[in-house]
């Protein structure tokens, strides 16, 4: 049984699995959106004072603090007790592309020439990483949601808005993997 | 204390971004590439079923756990926020590849890095809170 856990799971028991989170939690009277943990983290930090944006009462968000402290551990447990040591299996094509922009497969789940510490030596990876994080903090307020909140709890809704939204991430995505990232890696 | 289930399914939805692989980057280049079925599937499904289930709840306008109707707000009706907005968040989406869940599962998982990511993100978040009002919406 654990050897068919530490296997990477389909896309459609993944999916099936992530449809139940945001339904069980509607079940519990909450809405699934983890990016409003981030504002959530600024108001806790103190940020109400000054910023009206933050000023709302952010003890009531505790519940998606603790998810969000669930999924740390989440992170942890997987990496712990639940892998199998094998490499993402992305398709050959994407090998392919990846290499011609400096980024190799790896036994691991995330592309150590970004990720690992070591390659925090060079100023260029602090600079990709701040600044993937800011976009993508940025983006997911202004937006009103991120991919949680949008693209899952707002298109089972059947929103125009997270149509909108999903619209943008895309068009956002694409430009950057096929006209920025050969420029910035 | 009654939280434990929120972090009961944060943890599962720790689990299942890894093991899903939706917290690497090597798969987000992929379905930017769109060179394989895999992360379209994952959200395809998600979505799938949550509109069937969402239908459901609405239909015999079930109630929580509380006792309350349940009802998902509708986001409010505008444009640019998601265009503009949408498209800052895929940018990042795209480089960092993560969003804003992932990022913490992916620091959770061992790499440490993510906490300039998680740094960045929080940043840009207070940075928006501050500008807000200069912006179309």
């Amino acid at each position: 049984m654990l050897d068919i856990i530490r296997q990477p799971w389909p896309w459609y028991v993944s999916g099936i699995l992530i449809a139940l989170i945001m339904i069980v939690l509607l079940f519990f009277g909450k809405s699934f959106g983890f990016s409003s943990n981030l504002r959530t983290i600024c108001s806790a930090c103190g940020a109400g004072s000054k910023i009206s944006f933050f000023d709302f009462n952010w003890k009531d968000q505790k519940w998606n603090l603790l998810f969000l402290i669930g999924a740390v551990i989440g992170g942890f447990i997987s990496s712990e007790f639940l892998t199998n040591g094998n490499a993402v299996n992305i398709s050959e094509q994407t090998i392919v592309d990846l290499r011609k922009i400096g980024i190799s497969p790896s036994h691991d789940i995330q592309p150590p020439e970004l990720f690992a510490l070591s390659s925090l030596s060079d100023s260029k990876t602090i600079f990709i990483l701040l600044a993937g994080g800011f976009l993508v903090g940025f983006g997911s307020r202004w937006a009103g949601g991120c991919t949680s909140g949008h693209a899952i709890t707002g298109l089972s809704n059947l929103q125009f808005p997270s149509l909108l939204a999903v619209a943008g991430f895309f068009a956002g995505g694409l430009v950057m993997t096929h006209y920025l990232l050969p420029y910035i890696l | 204390m009654r939280g434990y289930r929120f972090l009961f399914l944060g943890i599962l939805f720790g689990i299942v971004m890894v093991k899903s692989e939706a917290i690497s980057w090597y798969r987000i280049q992929e379905m930017f590439r769109f060179q394989s079925i895999h992360m379209y599937g994952i959200i395809g499904v998600a979505v799938f079923a949550g509109i069937g289930a969402v239908a459901f709840i609405k239909k015999w306008r079930m109630h929580d756990i509380k006792g309350n109707p349940i009802v998902l707000f509708p986001k409010e009706k505008s444009f640019w926020r998601y265009i503009l907005g949408g498209s800052m968040f895929g940018l990042g989406w795209a480089l960092s590849g993560s969003c804003p869940g992932p990022m913490f599962v992916s620091f959770g998982y061992g790499f440490l890095s993510f906490a300039i990511v998680i740094g960045g993100a929080l940043l840009g978040t207070f940075l928006y809170g501050v500008v807000r009002r200069y912006l179309p919406h």
